[in-house]
């Protein structure tokens, strides 16, 4: 941990949909941003530096877009600096923006995430073939399900334990009225009778495509004390990568997910993390991700993610709550799904999270991201009392 | 704040370099500089790097850049869609965290695999300016024409800056645009892009480069003369250029007074200037008097690989300091329609 006790002070998002045809990407962004500094209590000018994260230019097909930004998020005659990080970078981003606090360089740092995946197509974003190399997939989900099949041929999981993900989040979104999707007749036989994309997952396994961002205001610890509302503390950071491929790489349980929670855990004082935290903002793009990365984090034994799901224990009244936002499987605005895990882990230790709070008891909560092909890692821990 | 300095460098450029990839580009200057800098690769706590996805035409170029990086145990590790002196700068911030202690940087883009000018275009509002595709060229241009209609600075002054860089570049090895040329020579020259000539415009470039930076004790244990970073920033200017003065550079100025600039006494300095009416605007901004040398390694008119080029220019200072020829420079690197966003940093010997 650096040397500033640092904190989230403020969170704004925008409410999440398919196409926002009423803002340019500058209104969606500054929305966003004007919410977090209100809830900060501050303005554009109390603010010494903007981060901003965002996955691939081609998503909207502006190249280096916090250029353009720079007079909408305030930042000029301001440090700006944009993240890239693959899937994990609204993560990454808020880490980014927390270390500059940190470190001591700044109080106040804005940070801001965001896609507008309306503009382009994300998936044929994804599918551009790079010069010299070989077409791989077409699409995340392409790449990603394989990967869900050798995790159920490894655990022997029930072949519906993805739906009980899929009808679990979307439920858990109608609590949320910023989440993209609100189904709230959806149940298990739905998506087993949704149309399949890429086996196992059918399409309600799948996130949506949605424009939206999302915005933290982060500040060192005096200016957090003095903030109007309550303060999210950040007990730990961390990121990890690894290469994409290379022979005998576990693809299903990456080393880097495993030592990222590791780095995070020991920061945060963390030893058991299923009664530790008080629930999970955890990046699921596809349900099966969840019994995944319950695997992954440490949440339980390899083989037991499933069971958990099963049992209910991750459903917002279980004993520990994973994405009672609605998750990546209810709002996907790409750049920002990490950021929008960090931030609804902070509102929740800052009681703020509406009609999807869960109770306190520990205080401190999860946010997690992952990126590439299972290969970018970021996480923090925050709480709602300040680190030792 | 922690004292940090940049402990080694390498980089490598080529014009329209058909063999390599970027991995392939990536993977000299990494395992130069990681050598030079006496840390094993394992021993190096950060790595972070800058890119630009378009440049390469699909999604996640930094991903391959993993497999010539050395990713394995999983590292901590981070990319900035930024020239990769900004990567530097948070390399840098990680450091002040106290959580590392060293970091490796590297930079890397083949801008000869489209028509870069015209793809930078797309930095622009992409409502209002954009659709109107004016090429980095075309807005340089006009940032040049208003320097000039100042009536300060004439197109002599500008061949003067073009013909000093391609003498200096000579000396260097990297440099892919060099000659024995006056002033005369080049005002003789056409006029390609009113009122810049192809002289007075940065040379399409492919190439990588990295850095080691590292905390005091890891620095002096491993490094004789290390380049200490005194002082770091980088400042952003409105995007839309007519709310701008193009004469000047507001953000410059002010990363310069908060790095520690403007005080000046630097024996050189590496400005990341694209057109040579850049030098000359970012030459005022930062108060560089006759004292100061400026691009000795023939800057970027000499070589200018886009996502490493304000990298390098970080590099060039720490390699004359590391060899004892300069005591003080400054460096500094761009990005962004008409030096739209700045970086300066201030760098010593002991």
């Amino acid at each position: 941990m650096g040397s500033v006790r640092t904190a989230v002070i403020g969170v704004g998002q925008t409410r999440h949909v398919s196409a926002r045809h009423d803002v340019s990407i500058a209104g969606l962004v500054r929305e966003a941003a004007l919410e977090a500094l209100d809830d900060a209590g501050m303005d554009f000018g109390d603010i010494d530096a903007v981060v901003v994260g965002k996955a691939p230019d081609t998503f909207e097909g502006v190249l280096m877009p916090e250029l353009y930004l720079a007079d909408a998020l305030g930042a000029v005659g301001k440090p700006l600096l944009r993240v890239h990080t693959a899937g994990s970078v609204g993560g990454s981003t808020a880490i980014v923006a927390a270390k500059l606090v940190m470190s001591g360089v700044h109080k106040r740092v804005l940070t801001v995430s965001f896609e507008k995946q309306s503009e382009s197509n994300a998936t044929w974003g994804l599918s551009v073939q790079m010069p010299f190399s070989a077409p791989l997939v077409a699409g995340a989900g392409g790449y990603f399900a394989p990967l869900i099949r050798a995790y159920i041929a490894r655990s022997g999981a029930p072949r519906n334990i993805g739906h009980l993900v899929a009808v679990k989040d979307r439920l858990a979104a109608l609590r949320n009225p910023k989440a993209h999707l609100h189904l709230p007749d959806i149940d298990l036989a739905t998506v087993e009778e949704s149309f399949l994309l890429w086996d196992p997952l059918r399409y309600l396994d799948t996130c949506p495509s949605s424009d939206g961002a999302m915005a933290l205001v982060i500040g060192a610890e005096d200016v957090a004390d003095a903030a109007p509302g309550p303060a999210a503390w950040i007990h730990g950071t961390a990121m990890r990568s690894e290469p994409t491929m290379f022979a005998g790489r576990d693809q299903v349980n990456p080393q880097a997910g495993k030592d990222c929670a590791a780095d995070v855990y020991a920061q945060a004082g963390i030893t058991n993390p299923r009664e530790d935290f008080d629930c999970a903002e955890v990046y699921v793009p596809f349900s099966w991700y969840e019994p995944m990365w319950l695997e992954n984090l440490g949440f339980c034994a390899e083989g037991d993610g499933w069971k958990l799901t099963q049992a209910g224990a991750t459903a917002p009244d279980g004993d520990i709550p994973w994405n009672p936002s609605g998750g990546v499987l209810s709002s996907n605005p790409i750049g920002a799904s990490g950021m929008i895990r960090f931030g609804e882990a902070a509102q929740q230790v800052r009681e703020r999270a509406g009609d999807f709070q869960v109770p306190l008891q520990t205080g401190k909560a999860l946010g997690h991201a992952y990126g590439g092909g299972s290969q970018f890692f970021s996480m923090w821990v925050v709480g709602n009392q300040k680190p030792s | 704040m922690r004292d940090v300095a940049v402990i080694s460098f390498a980089q490598r450029t080529a014009v329209k370099d058909r063999e390599r990839n970027e991995v392939e580009f990536i993977i000299p200057v990494v395992q130069e500089a990681v050598a030079a800098s006496g840390l094993a690769r394992h021993d190096i706590d950060f790595t972070i790097s800058g890119s630009c996805d378009y440049l390469s035409g699909g999604p996640f170029t930094f991903v391959q850049g993993l497999d010539a990086a050395g990713a394995w145990p999983p590292i901590k590790e981070s990319h900035v869609e930024m020239d990769a002196a900004w990567a530097l700068y948070e390399a840098w911030v990680a450091i002040q965290t106290g959580e590392v202690d060293s970091a490796l940087i590297y930079g890397f883009g083949k801008s000869s695999l489209t028509d870069v000018h015209q793809l930078i275009t797309l930095q622009t509002d992409p409502y209002t300016v954009a659709p109107l595709w004016p090429s980095m060229v075309d807005l340089a241009a006009l940032q040049a024409s208003a320097l000039l209609a100042e009536g300060d600075v004439t197109e002599a002054d500008l061949a003067a800056v073009a013909a000093r860089s391609r003498r200096d570049a000579r000396d260097n090895p990297y440099a892919v645009v060099s000659e024995d040329v006056d002033v005369a020579a080049l005002l003789a020259r056409p006029v390609t892009h009113a009122p810049l000539r192809d002289a007075d415009i940065a040379p399409v470039t492919d190439g990588s480069a990295a850095i080691v930076i590292a905390a005091a004790d890891v620095a002096r244990a491993q490094c004789e003369r290390p380049a200490w970073i005194r002082g770091i920033d980088h400042r952003i200017d409105a995007p839309h250029i007519g709310v701008r003065d193009l004469t000047a550079s507001a953000s410059t100025q002010r990363a310069g007074e908060e790095a520690g600039a403007l005080q000046g006494g630097f024996d050189a300095a590496e400005l990341h200037a694209q057109f040579s009416h850049d030098e000359v605007i970012l030459a005022r901004a930062l108060g560089l008097d006759a004292g100061t040398r400026i691009n000795p390694s023939g800057g970027a008119l000499g070589a200018n690989p886009m996502m490493a080029s304000g990298l390098i220019r970080i590099g060039e200072i720490f390699r004359r300091i590391n060899a004892g020829e300069i005591g003080r420079g400054l460096a500094h690197a761009t990005q962004g329609p008409c030096l739209q966003q700045n970086l300066v940093c201030v760098m010593e010997g002991e």
